[in-house]
């Protein structure tokens, strides 16, 4: 084994037997995922047993409104003293006025709040009620009614992507994740870089090591095993985060299904009510299978190994710049503190290149995010964007270019970065400036 | 073994040596010598191959050496230090295989090493569980494991105690005797007296002093010498008379110590040969110059010629 080889993996096994390493694999999917699980389960969540006393003074519900295991309705056709309810065995009051046709509003009262699913389901139950007597008022058929009622749809085409619907909108999202990850991983292990080389610095042990290898093949062997750390890191999180995303879908699935069932079919006490809720049943199952088939099309569109493999690209070639540009500022200063200056160049244009990210998610085509895909210090994150919504597939001198420049970029400051770095490592008790980085780049080997 | 020829290095404006030519004699120890920022770090950095040199070249056995030749050295820099979270068997296996050896015959001796020190309950504690002291004695046997020809000590035995540094002189001593060529960068000058055959002293990046040890004393030696007599000092002062000074005399209960610096021409013999009747001679030892005043002597004479080397600094 070369002595790169020797120096990677030293680095890359110090780091993954770190604890911190094993907590932040295990908690970054966890976090991830138990974060979205636990969103969409706490909206889910029923706040207990709801009884809901309906105050009826427009005569409208008294009896209309259909029960569910959690929710049990009574009705009173007059006002309730705020004191009875208190003391009373309601969770909550709707206080139905007398010209709620005209104002469609009702108002709530509430010891503790119900969760959004129970707010929905009244209001839909209520909803239901009151769009039937106005049915019934204005003598309109129901069933004429059913058919005239729209809920118009837009279904967006790409002209160049003859019969396929395009989802430009899911997949810019998908593209800023990954340009986001990008972004995420060069700071995290880019810094790793920084203080790795600090440390050496510091431990004075640089002196001893560079008697036995080259400074270049430090500075690499160090690059190179973060890199493979954050890898590591990466796929760990994408088999974690597929495995726990699996369990949460099922569980979060049974939950969604069955409040939609229990939505969907109330009591079909009349004929109209029948027709109606068969109705929205119907409707309701559609737009389920629609939005698993919208899931189904972008996964389907997405060229996923190409995008992967793109997406590695990017990170590793995004990350040998910024993390010798990292290597070099470790090199130069002595102490943490000193870092400040020379850190705040190597942070603009990441953040730049985020901010511009987040407009291309909008405006894809715009000049600023076309640049900033071209231009190494930002192309990694923005790139990646276009490449999910497919813009750069159709223009794959663009993605050349990119890429190109990219690769010539890294060798770039990489040697920038190996000269500093050798000048630096054995330089202490001088505060640097940038007009002695300068210098040292012409030093003499 | 190791030649310089005419080593040239330039950071930026500053001459950070000056044409340093030296010879360091195979199997002996050798000893580089000098002020504070006189060079000597830079010349071990060129000769360990970490910088090179802007002007003139260094020879291993004759050939200029190439980049290969890093295994035949073993450098313990003045600045070390270890990886302090990672242990210290671990480490000590890494450095030894960065220098190429391989896996088992670095284990095998890093284990002969330890056992022989007595330091084997050190194998799995990280570096920053040991003292300094402990530190130092594993820096070393990392140093030394690969069995270097040329081995290169900047102030070896800085951060040890007595004992220790007794431990490492030994070790230095025994790998000389073993044929391991030595060069040995110290301020403390006791040690260079008792280590070192050869020396070389080098201040404001030039060479100001090379050669062997014996023959650099005798060459700054004042022609003083030691005499313990019993006898009277009217009579020995007599005794002496044109052939030598008088330079310090002390009395003591019974015998007399005088310090005698011959006169321009004059021999220990002919100075003796009259004392020999007036007084009763006890002994007689030269005054050699210690290593400590000479290097004072040469660095305080090349000193007008350093002002100006500060201001273009």
């Amino acid at each position: 084994m070369g002595k790169i080889g020797l120096i990677v993996r030293r680095e890359f096994w110090t780091r993954v037997r770190k604890p911190s390493f094993l907590i932040m694999t295990i908690l970054g999917p966890l976090l991830l995922v138990g974060g979205i699980t636990a969103v969409v389960f706490l909206g889910m969540q029923e706040s207990g047993i709801q009884n809901v006393v309906i105050i009826d003074k427009a005569h409208l519900l008294t009896n209309k409104l259909k029960d569910t295991d959690d929710i049990k309705f009574f009705y009173q056709p007059e006002d309730m003293p705020d004191s009875v309810f208190k003391a009373g065995p309601y969770t909550a009051m709707i206080d139905v006025n007398e010209a709620v046709l005209e104002n469609n509003t009702v108002q709530l009262f509430y010891k503790d709040l119900p969760s959004q699913t129970v707010q929905n389901y009244l209001s839909s139950e209520i909803e239901k009620v009151i769009e039937k007597e106005k049915l019934r008022v204005n003598n309109v058929d129901p069933e004429t009614y059913q058919r005239i009622k729209t809920a118009l749809k837009v279904q967006l085409f790409d002209i160049d992507k003859a019969g396929k619907r395009s989802y430009d909108q899911a997949k810019a999202g998908i593209g800023f994740a990954f340009g986001y990850l990008i972004f995420l991983f060069i700071f995290l292990y880019g810094v790793q870089v920084m203080r790795g080389v600090m440390e050496e610095k510091q431990n004075r042990v640089v002196e001893v090591l560079i008697s036995s290898v080259k400074p270049f093949q430090l500075m690499m062997g160090k690059i190179v095993g973060i890199a493979l750390v954050g890898l590591t890191q990466f796929l760990l999180w994408v088999a974690l985060s597929a495995v726990l995303g699996t369990i949460g879908l099922g569980l979060a699935k049974d939950r969604i299904s069955a409040s939609a069932l229990q939505q969907a079919t109330p009591q079909m006490t009349t004929q109209l009510q029948a027709q109606l809720g068969g109705a929205e049943l119907a409707q309701a199952q559609d737009d389920r299978a629609e939005d698993l088939q919208v899931l189904v099309d972008i996964w389907n569109d997405l060229p996923i190994a190409l995008i992967i493999g793109l997406f590695i690209f990017y990170f590793l070639g995004g990350y040998l710049i910024y993390s010798s540009l990292f290597a070099a500022v470790g090199a130069a200063v002595d102490v943490e503190t000193d870092t400040q200056q020379f850190m705040l160049p190597i942070t603009i244009p990441m953040m730049l290149a985020i901010f511009i990210a987040q407009t291309a998610v909008y405006n894809p085509d715009g000049p600023a995010v076309f640049w900033c895909s071209i231009i190494p210090f930002t192309s990694p994150v923005v790139m990646m964007i276009r490449i999910a919504m497919g813009n750069a597939f159709e223009h794959p001198g663009e993605l050349a270019l990119s890429m190109a420049l990219l690769v010539a970029t890294f060798l770039f400051t990489t040697w920038l970065a190996g000269r500093i770095y050798r000048t630096g490592i054995l330089m202490y008790g001088k505060k640097v400036t940038w007009k002695e980085l300068g210098k040292w780049l012409f030093y003499r080997g | 073994m190791l030649t310089c020829e005419h080593i040239v290095k330039r950071y930026g404006d500053h001459l950070a040596l000056n044409g340093v030519s030296m010879e360091v004699p195979e199997g002996k120890v050798f000893g580089l010598l000098g002020p504070n920022g006189a060079g000597k770090t830079t010349l071990i950095r060129i000769i360990t191959r970490i910088t090179g040199p802007d002007e003139g070249r260094v020879l291993l056995n004759g050939r200029p050496m190439t980049a290969d030749d890093v295994a035949l050295l073993g450098y313990l820099p003045e600045e070390r230090g270890l990886y302090k979270k990672m242990k210290v068997g671990e480490q000590a296996l890494y450095l030894a295989r960065l220098k190429g050896m391989g896996r088992k015959e670095a284990a095998q001796r890093l284990k002969e090493w330890f056992e022989r020190w007595e330091i084997t309950g050190w194998w799995n504690k990280k570096v920053e569980e040991l003292s300094k002291g402990m530190a130092q004695k594993v820096q070393f046997i990392t140093t030394v494991l690969h069995g270097p020809k040329l081995l290169i000590l900047d102030e070896p035995f800085s951060g040890f105690d007595p004992i220790n540094a007794e431990l490492i002189r030994g070790e230095i001593l025994r790998l000389r005797d073993e044929g391991t060529t030595v060069m040995l960068s110290t301020h403390n000058m006791g040690s260079v007296e008792e280590l070192c055959d050869h020396i070389a002293l080098i201040d404001k990046s030039k060479v100001m002093l090379h050669g062997s040890v014996r023959e650099i004393r005798k060459r700054y030696s004042t022609d003083t010498y030691k005499v313990e007599y019993k006898g009277s000092r009217v009579a020995f002062a007599d005794a002496l008379g044109f052939h030598g000074e008088l330079t310090a005399h002390r009395e003591d209960a019974d015998f007399s110590t005088a310090l005698v610096k011959l006169k321009h021409g004059a021999t220990l013999n002919t100075a003796l040969r009259p004392l020999l009747s007036a007084v009763e001679l006890h002994g007689v030892s030269e005054e050699v110059p210690r290593m400590h005043d000479i290097f004072i002597r040469v660095v305080s004479e090349n000193e007008p010629a350093s002002v100006k080397a500060d201001m273009t600094e």
